[in-house]
């Protein structure tokens, strides 16, 4: 068995583990936790994928970033109610059997797509090239993704105030 | 690893954010279903843009990243705004559009 084998399968078990854990926990806080590794474990997947730039954004912005600011949301619920925030789950079955067709429907057609097998060689300069398209092709988009992420970070203090 | 095998762990990923958005009952809760369906998109676009040889695919990844951490912020704006004047973070009790 090659490493990327090995790794593919030990990060896909990680990985969907962890997403159950995610969707399945009573405790939202472990949820969040749960969430955390399943958001490494991605990053482990986009290492096996050479792309190291976006392993190391993933890392930052998602389990740093994201995790941080959810946890922060979830202290500052509860204290504002006073109890630990109910965290359960209702209609099981029902959003079981939705994904699991969704996951039929998305599988007959990988199934029938004919899709590579193998990968070509890897270039090492992938990140390079994100950094020269970021700014040429993709520079408009880029420019206001800026705008964007203001605006949201207006908007999030502006709805986050504190009480006049 | 082929390129159907990380197609087909991101279809279970999103199924199963699909499930938690369904099945959770607490705003917060649906949207880390949310984050892992956005994070199996992810997982696909990167994986087809490393098996066709470009990086363009790479380059939507970091905005689609991008956009998902001002959309987690936003949403946890709007949480936290709605336990002000509701006291609730369960979505069925967010019925104010009801006639």
């Amino acid at each position: 068995m090659n490493p990327e084998v090995l790794g593919f399968w030990v990060l896909a078990i990680t990985l969907i583990g962890s997403a159950l854990g995610v969707v399945l926990t009573k405790n939202l806080f472990h949820s969040v936790l749960w969430l955390a590794l399943s958001l490494v474990s991605t990053a482990g997947i986009f290492l096996l994928l050479d792309a190291e730039f976006l392993a190391a954004v993933q890392v930052l912005l998602y389990a740093g970033g994201v995790v941080t600011v959810v946890v922060f949301a979830i202290v500052v619920t509860e204290k504002l109610v006073g109890e630990t925030i109910a965290h359960t789950s209702k209609r099981l079955a029902g959003g079981a059997m939705v994904a699991a067709a969704l996951f039929a429907m998305v599988a007959s057609v990988i199934s029938r797509a004919e899709l590579a097998i193998t990968r070509p060689e890897a270039t090492a300069e992938a990140t390079r090239s994100i950094g020269v398209l970021l700014l040429t092709k993709y520079l408009l988009p880029f420019e206001l993704l800026a705008v964007l992420l203001l605006a949201g970070l207006i908007a999030a203090t502006y709805f986050a105030r504190p009480e006049d | 690893m082929p390129l159907s095998a990380y197609l087909t762990l991101s279809a279970i990923l999103f199924s199963i954010g699909m499930f938690g958005v369904i099945t959770r009952r607490n705003t917060v809760g649906i949207l880390l279903g949310v984050e892992l369906m956005l994070n199996a998109v992810n997982i696909n676009l990167v994986a087809f843009s490393r098996f066709h040889d470009t990086e363009v695919g790479m380059v939507f990844t970091l905005f689609a990243i991008c956009i998902t951490v001002a959309e987690v912020a936003l949403g946890l704006a709007l949480v936290i705004l709605l336990f002000r004047m509701r006291k609730t973070a369960i979505a069925d009790h967010i019925d104010w559009l009801k006639g």
